[in-house]
């Protein structure tokens, strides 16, 4: 009985590595996630891109992945282990995977990696990233036009440049849609822990908020907002449809797939190289989820349209005049930000409170 | 302080104790008898993922409860046999038993993601929900908060004024000599790991019925951990355990309030604060060393069998 309960959790263990059968000389590609594939949001739509590369390439490709891998010096050790056992690619999904990613690609040079929103490369190591924050602005927008109390309550996860921008744009089209608008923050200090985001929701609902935006993975605060009642939110990395049409009004859906296939392609080419890449709702990396009947036919039009402006590039959301929180000048009338600044995002845009934890 | 609501900030401790309360009290009867079951974590995922199913399928909240400490207690009855029977090693066992509940119940939810559970209703006190600041922070919540209380009494009267909490305390002490006065240490400790079990699966199924309410793999994320350590900076005292669930569950939800409400004080500090304050309280309470020595079950951990 012992052995085969040791042989049970070693075969639930290695389930999570389980390859598909092989063919003559597949591509092998990685997927390191930050949460389980399950988790409705964040993971669980990359592992909808790994999907797609396996349904494009049959045979040609193998995929593994490992889920719910700490970030830090565990993910080194799991990187590692994905590039000795042969992996050609490997896709690590969360920021704080960068410094592993870099450290693992320099003892493997001739394994191909791709780290997901952060900002460091090296001649094998691509990065890649969504736009997210286009879809900010429209959730920004909407929540400005739909708030009662005039209170937005907005959940992040770490304050990384990528969380801060997201919170900034947000801020900003809400302010532009209701200039009486306030943001309260709380910072989970977690991807993925759907109980804490939960407690987080409560609590910023107990404040006062009646529109709460996140930047964690699970579908809790969605639920924390449907059990308040008379409150929105918005689906997060993926649709969360089963919220549709309230609390959930809409939603950025983060579409992986065309990008990964394109990436395992260029490995089968031989012709990948290092880049960076950053798509936005133009490209079609960025989607917007379905804006319910809950949202006013007005309101829902007026986020048609900024949609339709942002991915024609008539329009950006980092445009002048805008100051920074702590009164001084960051972009003059007109002027559009760039990508640099936008990478390395790290203050809030005037109006904004609290302040940004280290 | 604005905006910060004293009352439903207290109601909401509550609500975020409970989890770690049942599971923590079902632990402490365990390590009473001696046995040292890491697994809570595997338990509780594991009751979330079978009360959640129960109460969708059938409707009802009620045996969705039941179903999970069913669940629960039928994943420790594994880690007892393993230990009890075949007397492998408790610890790890007991991490086995968590890493298998994760995968256990990430498997049987793959048909449960993004469903609503039925709702769980609160007690109806009548006028007395009324009552200005009793009302709201006591009265006002679902029967489970209630049997967590409850049962912390229960078990705490248990073990000092019943002669079976005495002998479940006397095989936590000491197996042989209770062996030799004619106890079933076995049978005794199984009892009180199934126990712990239920209590634990109770612990997962209030987290994806109530306090979230859903089904997301992995969703109890350390709450059985928590629980493990409040048993043993409790020093296996049921009120002090409960102290310290309300503590943690308490600073949870403040330090999140304390955030929205935009304080001053830099977020690394507040999302420590319930870890911090928790261990800080506990530990200053039982800084008596030789009465937690008394406390602490002397057997805890060894492995029994009758021939030895």
């Amino acid at each position: 009985m012992n052995r085969l309960t040791t042989l049970l959790t070693g075969a639930l263990v290695a389930a999570g590595l389980a390859a598909p059968a092989l063919a003559q000389d597949p591509v092998k590609v990685g997927f390191v996630f930050v949460g389980p594939v399950g988790d409705g949001g964040w993971t669980y739509e990359h592992n909808q891109g790994r999907l797609a590369v396996e349904q494009h390439f049959g045979d040609q490709v193998e995929t593994v992945f490992q889920e719910s891998v700490p970030e830090g010096a565990d993910a080194e050790r799991v990187l590692t282990q994905m590039a000795l056992s042969g992996a050609d690619l490997i896709f690590t999904t969360s920021f704080g995977y960068m410094d592993p990613t870099i450290n693992v690609a320099a003892k493997f040079p001739n394994v191909k990696f791709e780290h997901a929103t952060g900002y460091k490369t090296a001649d094998n190591v691509s990065t890649y990233s969504a736009r997210f924050y286009e879809g900010r602005a429209i959730q920004g927008h909407i929540a400005g036009k739909m708030t009662e109390s005039n209170i937005i309550g907005y959940i992040g996860s770490f304050p990384i440049p990528e969380v801060i921008r997201g919170i900034n744009a947000a801020f900003i089209h809400a302010r532009k849609a209701n200039p009486e608008v306030e943001f309260k923050i709380v910072w989970a200090n977690t991807w993925y822990d759907p109980a804490r985001e939960a407690d987080a929701a409560t609590a910023l609902i107990e404040q006062g908020a009646d529109v709460i935006l996140q930047h964690t993975d699970s579908t809790a605060p969605l639920s924390a907002a449907e059990k308040a009642g008379g409150v929105i939110g918005f689906g997060q990395a993926s649709d969360m449809a089963q919220y549709k049409p309230s609390p959930r009004v809409s939603s950025i859906i983060d579409n992986w797939a065309p990008y990964y296939i394109d990436r395992v392609q260029a490995v089968m080419d031989g012709t990948w190289e290092s880049q960076q890449v950053w798509h936005g709702i133009d490209e079609g990396m960025v989607e917007i989820g379905e804006i319910t009947d809950a949202v006013p036919e007005d309101v829902a039009n007026e986020a048609r349209a900024l949609m339709d402006s942002i991915a024609s590039g008539t329009y950006h959301p980092f445009t002048g005049p805008l100051t920074k929180q702590d009164g001084s000048a960051w972009l003059a009338e007109g002027e559009v930000a760039d990508d640099g600044t936008l990478a390395g995002m790290n203050f809030y845009v005037e109006g904004l409170t609290g302040a940004i934890p280290n | 302080m604005a905006g910060i609501s004293i009352e439903l900030l207290l109601a909401s401790l509550m609500v975020a104790a409970t989890p770690i309360l049942f599971a923590a009290i079902g632990e402490m009867v365990v390590e009473k008898s001696g046995v040292l079951n890491l697994g809570v974590e595997g338990m509780m995922i594991t009751g979330a993922i079978c009360g959640f199913a129960v109460a969708v399928e059938t409707g009802s909240p009620a045996l969705g409860f039941a179903g999970a400490a069913l669940g629960g207690a039928g994943l420790s009855l594994v880690f007892a046999l393993l230990t009890q029977v075949l007397l492998s090693n408790q610890v790890a066992t007991g991490l086995a038993l968590t890493l298998f509940g994760l995968g256990f119940s990430a498997l049987i939810g793959q048909g449960y993601v993004g469903i609503k559970p039925p709702p769980t209703g609160s007690l109806d006190f009548g006028p007395l929900s009324d009552i200005p600041l009793i009302g709201p922070v006591l009265l006002r919540h679902d029967l489970l908060v209630y049997v967590a209380i409850a049962l912390t009494a229960a078990v705490w009267a248990f073990l000092r004024y019943t002669r079976a909490g005495l002998i479940l305390r006397a095989v936590g002490e000491s197996h042989d000599s209770a062996h030799a006065l004619g106890y079933k240490v076995v049978r005794i400790r199984v009892l009180a790991i199934v126990f712990g079990g239920a209590m634990a699966g109770l612990g997962g199924a209030y987290v994806s019925l109530v306090r979230v309410p859903q089904w997301t793999e992995g969703m109890t994320a350390g709450a059985g951990w928590i629980a493990l350590a409040l048993v043993v900076f409790g020093a296996w005292r049921p009120w002090r355990v409960l102290l310290g669930a309300y503590l943690f569950g308490g600073i949870t939800v403040l330090q999140l309030n304390l955030q929205a409400a935009g304080v001053r004080v830099p977020v690394e500090l507040l999302s420590i604060s319930p870890y911090l304050i928790t261990i800080l309280v506990l530990v200053v309470m039982s800084s008596d060393r030789r009465r937690v020595a008394l406390n602490a079950p002397a057997a805890l951990g060894r492995v029994f069998h009758a021939s030895s």
